[in-house]
């Protein structure tokens, strides 16, 4: 579904990602991992079209989409979570959801995903007058995934969920990933809280320094000795 | 999402029944200096219903707005003097020229952000006023004198009655109101929310930022202009100081940012509460004082940025989303 071949993108310079090969297919959830300043985001912008990669390829459904705008990168179908949500404070819960609805072209089609959104975030439905930023950082992170979900993608990426979020919260967000998949998505997360994403993706690659350092199962990846040392202080 | 369906249903409904009382008040108040006070009020209505389009909700803030109103103006008045061509294609010619011309500058300035974009307005409406000072086929400092050709509508002049001005300049307020009313459910409308509260969200859903800025400076600029038309045939006399200067941009801005900017009622309550009192100032203190007034709304600007930063329109909030905000 989704495939970057060789892809280096670099901020003035700075080569944040390069030679950086993922490949994504459709239904699974697949998990990017790594430290700080691995580059895990600029990778997400990169797919998004936030960013330009300097070379390689990135392609959606066998067509390439890097050098797309990034609002016609939306229209084909790939919702994108920024990290830190971004959401628009002063306005409402749904306000904001309704904001995801309209794309650049076509007629919103608001009742289907607003009821995966209701179902995946009964909490929400509670909260539609509320200004967004009355809401807490767990229940931010959730309407910014609803808004995502009412552009109707088939590749939702998040960036950071766990951010800044209470653990009981992340294990919530961390659920309604997997159902956004049996809903009939795909998800590219990527994460730095490794242990909890790995229990819930297929999939996982790990970047260090903005190159890939491994790759595999994410089962065969959380136990994986090296892994478990490095990353998860075991 | 009903309460929002039946909050814009009662907003229309209130909109018609203050329309309705605003057409039968000439019937009761025949004083002239009164229903002149009473069609500025409804011209600044207007022109700063315009003005929000763009400012409040874009949140794209315009000290130049002046520059849209001489350019409807001048349009109309040029036309009809040089050509004879009747006010009302003036009207429209100064609105689309004046569009196209917001078009052209947003294409450099919407680039720039916050303050940049402050100035740069206040700057180019500057720019624009020297040009008709300087540019003798326009009348340079002189202006241009509308002649009088006899009270009709085809002409839209009337010397002997004001009410003619009033019922347009209420058609051209509601009309204003409507638009915003319309834009305010539409997929423009949020947008331009989105770009206002957070440019960078509203590029990750895939909203087209330079675009929906470039849409509402379009449309802002365009209504502007018809107010300006609307102001040369009231006054049949224009000159840069009496259409361009600062002071226009500011009175734009100004019913706005005191209603409360960004919202549908905003504007028009500001400019009931402004305009009239703006008027009654320079008359009570007379010529001597000019600036009274300017030190006036210096005065409400600051007074209302300190208590109520949401506008006047905040004490009238029912939306439970304005009140408790934690932190």
């Amino acid at each position: 579904m989704l495939s970057v071949r060789e892809a280096t993108t670099a901020y003035q310079g700075l080569v944040a990602i390069s030679d950086v090969t993922i490949d994504v297919a459709k239904g699974e959830i697949v998990a990017v991992c790594g430290s700080n300043g691995a580059g895990k985001s600029t990778l997400i912008k990169t797919i998004a079209g936030a960013e330009r990669p300097r070379s390689g390829t990135v392609t959606f459904d066998g067509e390439q989409i890097n050098g797309v705008p990034q609002h016609l990168i939306t229209a084909r179908g790939i919702a994108y979570v920024p990290e830190n949500r971004r959401l628009f404070p002063r306005l409402s819960v749904e306000d904001n959801l309704r904001l995801g609805s309209y794309m650049y072209r076509g007629k919103p089609d608001r009742d289907e995903p607003l009821k995966l959104v209701f179902d995946l975030f009964p909490r929400l439905s509670e909260r539609l007058e509320q200004r967004a930023e009355t809401l807490s950082g767990g229940e931010q992170q959730m309407l910014a995934i609803s808004r995502a979900l009412m552009t109707r993608p088939r590749l939702l990426m998040l960036d950071e969920p766990s951010q800044g979020i209470m653990p009981k919260l992340v294990d919530e967000i961390f659920q309604a990933v997997i159902k956004i998949r049996d809903a009939g998505m795909t998800v590219l997360i990527v994460e730095q809280r490794m242990a909890e994403v790995l229990e819930i993706a297929d999939r996982a690659y790990i970047l260090q320094t903005g190159r890939v350092q491994m790759q595999g199962k994410a089962s065969e990846i959380a136990t994986n000795p090296d892994v478990r040392k490095a990353y998860l202080g075991l | 999402m009903d309460s929002f369906t039946q909050r814009r249903r009662r907003d229309l409904i209130l909109a018609a029944a203050l329309a309705a009382i605003a057409a039968c008040v000439p019937l009761f108040v025949k004083d002239v200096y009164v229903q002149n006070i009473m069609v500025l009020t409804l011209m600044y209505a207007a022109l700063s219903q315009a003005w929000n389009i763009l400012g409040g909700y874009c949140g794209q803030i315009s000290l130049g707005h002046a520059l849209y109103f001489g350019l409807g103006a001048y349009t109309t008045a040029l036309l009809f003097t040089k050509f004879g061509v009747l006010p009302w294609f003036g009207m429209l010619g100064g609105g689309i020229i004046s569009a196209l011309i917001a078009l052209a500058l947003g294409y450099p300035t919407f680039r720039l952000r916050g303050h940049y974009f402050v100035i740069a307005t206040i700057v180019i409406a500057e720019i624009g006023f020297l040009l008709f000072h300087n540019w003798d086929y326009a009348g340079a400092a002189l202006g241009i004198d509308i002649p009088v050709r006899g009270d009709s509508w085809a002409k839209f002049q009337f010397t002997r009655s004001k009410l003619p001005f009033y019922y347009f300049a209420l058609v051209f307020c509601c009309v204003a109101w409507f638009i915003t009313w319309w834009l305010e459910d539409s997929k423009w409308g949020f947008w331009w929310r989105a770009v206002k509260d957070n440019p960078d969200a509203a590029e990750s859903l895939g909203v087209v930022v330079f675009n929906s800025k470039m849409g509402a400076a379009a449309v802002s600029a365009f209504l502007t202009a018809i107010g300006g038309a609307f102001y040369a045939q009231f006054v049949s006399y224009i000159d840069p100081e009496s259409v361009m200067t600062f002071q226009f941009s500011l009175l734009m801005a100004l019913p706005a940012v005191l209603g409360g900017i960004g919202t549908l009622w905003g504007p028009v309550l500001g400019a009931v509460i402004l305009i009239p009192m703006t008027e009654l100032t320079r008359s009570f203190i007379g010529g001597s004082g000019r600036g009274v007034d300017l030190i006036l709304y210096g005065a409400v600007i600051v007074v209302i940025s300190l208590a109520r930063p949401d506008g006047l329109i905040g004490l009238f909030s029912r939306r439970p989303a304005s009140k408790g905000v934690p932190q």
